[in-house]
């Protein structure tokens, strides 16, 4: 792998790092009157009795920022504090740390995301390159478009219809949360099953709302790939078509659309995050709801800074990968 | 006029006939097109012409009874909050679109400038921009936009527009420059630059008339972009304070439960407005796309 396409891909990941966390800092600092301090009122207006003691979080608010120490101060600070995992304490949960939050969160959203997003990019792949294959069942021409359509609205609609239809008309799956309440987690077979069961409508709306996506790319890639001489060459060779479809069509349709999974990453991670919302789920997306709610800032914070960190990395980790699957990149770059 | 304008008008005339040839010969891409004009006019009609038709003061909490199915007094019923849902929902589509616009032309706007800077000028002004821009695409647009929403005290319209249009250039950017790179090097521009055009002659009169399918597109990928991000952040509660939209009327039926209380006629019609938007800009963006790449065309 040549260096200057790690080198420049190093770069890139630490520029993201960088300008999020500048902005994570600069943008409260800019905006006139203090989201903290207003969520603080706030709180205090609402509850009537103080439930927080607020003196504590308003000093530990101070002691984080050195609001009296000049801006670059602040500002090396902030980045200490980064590197130190200390990302401030809740306003509502006071004083659990932040990352505490963070940690216990990541695994629902990651586990939600991976399995959808394998089961409706391989599905979607699939049916995409069934289309612009001759030999197909017609009723495919009939039944994908829909999803292609489908695949325009956004997930949390898609999320909200399907909450109605399978939660309320037909009770077959919870409405919301992420295992039962009344269970206690553990590793074993009745909580995954319990786990899983929660996960199947969040996954359908992220799946519906992408599988058309995947057809659309694939399909395109596929026709143009039909249409290359060494497909006619397997063709008449006498081939089998199963065996020309699949290694001679799709495998090299499938390297197009794994930029095209790097490059939509980021969209399917927000709208992940609006599905987790609507189903109250615990995952990033669930807290981040929460804590808009409450102005928990810091909480708000922590989770903006993390959703990008995370995809920062997992893009740096597929364009490392990406050339050992292309040869193209690997000598070209 | 010299040979060599002559030479570049003819150019162009002749691409703008072929794309309008084109359209005219493949039936399904001007039906898509057609199909997606049609549904984003019922939108728009309903946006201009709908508040007209409308007492505002019904919109107002407490202004009817709260938590109605809809009936012959209230087509669409009402919220919990005795709010009428039809007169919402004919406020609320005007200002999501608002939104959607002033992000779109924002958003355009800078990815317009900044792609014709990088593909024209190249050099160290191409690679800090895209830099910028291939970075800046990788993060999640919302992450961003939550942070801004949830420091900013009294969110109005247009500063939501804005918000949505900090994300919304990228794409953009990419799309113009790939463009100017291409055109730059075609054969009339060669001519207009022998003819002793200026450099910002031949950007204004030769490189931007030819850029104008791709600006469309892009222009509706952009607003359809930033009306997503814009709902979304609705949807979690960081939308405007003072104006009813589509996505703030989701987020006050998700805070009442109405999905679980079978109010359907709550979230139902924001959502199906919704819809309509997003699959008419769908439609619209693959039938412009396949005027602005006719390789597509010619595939499909």
């Amino acid at each position: 792998m040549p260096i200057d396409y790690v080198a420049k891909r190093t770069l890139q990941l630490l520029l993201i790092v960088f300008i999020a966390v500048t902005f994570n800092f600069l943008i409260p600092r800019m905006i006139p009157g203090d989201p903290v301090e207003s969520a603080l009122q706030t709180k205090i207006a609402v509850s009537g009795s103080v439930s927080v003691d607020v003196q504590a979080v308003a000093a530990a608010y101070r002691a984080k920022f050195g609001l009296d120490k000049p801006l670059w101060l602040q500002y090396l600070n902030y980045w200490g504090g980064i590197f130190g995992r200390d990302l401030g304490v809740s306003l509502v949960d006071f004083p659990q740390p932040v990352i505490e939050k963070i940690q216990s969160a990541v695994p629902w959203t990651l586990g939600l995301l991976v399995l959808s997003t394998v089961i409706s990019f391989t599905l979607g792949s699939i049916l995409g390159a069934l289309l612009a294959w001759p030999r197909a069942p017609r009723a495919l021409h009939v039944l994908v478009p829909p999803f292609m359509l489908l695949s325009s609205v956004p997930f949390f609609l898609l999320a909200i219809v399907l909450v109605f239809t399978f939660s309320v008309i037909v009770p077959w799956f919870p409405p919301g949360g992420g295992f039962d309440p009344v269970s206690i987690l553990r590793f074993d077979l009745t909580t995954a099953l319990d786990v899983g069961y929660h996960a199947v409508l969040p996954a359908l709306a992220l799946v519906l709302g992408s599988v058309g996506f995947w057809a659309l790319g694939m399909r395109a890639m596929m026709i143009s790939i039909l249409g290359e001489d060494y497909i006619t060459f397997a063709d008449s060779k006498g081939l089998p078509p199963q065996r020309v479809f699949l290694w001679y069509g799709m495998r090299n349709a499938l390297l197009p659309q794994i930029t095209s999974l790097a490059i939509a990453l980021g969209s399917i991670l927000s709208g992940a995050v609006l599905v987790e919302a609507i189903f109250n789920y615990p995952g990033l997306g669930g807290i981040l709801f929460t804590a808009i709610a409450g102005k928990d800032y810091f909480v708000i914070q922590g989770i903006v800074l993390m959703l990008i960190f995370a995809l920062a990395l997992a893009l740096f980790v597929v364009d490392l990968i990406y050339p050992l699957v292309d040869p193209r990149i690997r000598y070209q770059a | 006029m010299s040979i060599a304008t002559a030479m570049a008008a003819s150019g162009r005339r002749s691409f703008s006939t072929a794309a309008l040839r084109g359209i005219l010969r493949s039936p399904r891409m001007s039906s898509s097109l057609v199909a997606g004009l049609v549904m984003l006019g019922l939108v728009v009609l309903l946006a201009l012409f709908g508040p007209r038709f409308v007492n505002a003061r019904l919109a107002a909490v407490g202004a009817v009874r709260p938590s109605q199915a809809p009936s012959a007094q209230y087509l669409l019923g009402t919220d919990s909050q005795g709010r009428d849902m039809l007169t919402i929902m004919v406020l609320a589509t005007p200002q999501t679109l608002r939104i959607g616009l002033i992000a779109g032309v924002v958003g355009m706007a800078i990815g317009l400038s900044l792609g014709l800077l990088s593909g024209f000028f190249g050099g160290a002004v191409d690679a800090v921009i895209r830099v910028l821009a291939d970075s800046l695409m990788t993060v999640p647009g919302l992450a961003i936009m939550v942070i801004i929403a949830a420091s900013v005290g009294h969110m109005t319209v247009e500063l939501m527009g804005l918000t949505v249009a900090a994300l919304a250039w990228m794409h953009p950017t990419r799309a113009i420059r790939s463009q100017v790179l291409s055109i730059r090097e075609r054969s009339y521009v060669s001519v207009a630059r022998a003819n002793g055009e200026s450099e910002l002659g031949i950007l204004f009169r030769e490189v931007m008339p030819n850029l104008v399918p791709y600006i469309a597109a892009s222009f509706v990928g952009a607003v359809s972009g930033a009306i997503l991000a814009a709902v979304g952040l609705e949807a979690i509660g960081l939308g405007p304070n003072d104006v009813h939209t589509l996505g703030t009327t989701i987020y006050w039926s998700e805070k009442f439960s109405a999905v679980l209380r079978g109010q359907w006629w709550w979230w139902g019609p924001p959502i199906v407005a919704i819809s309509f938007i997003f699959v008419g800009m769908f439609l619209l963006s693959s039938g412009l796309d396949r005027i602005a790449n006719p390789k597509l065309r010619m595939r499909t």
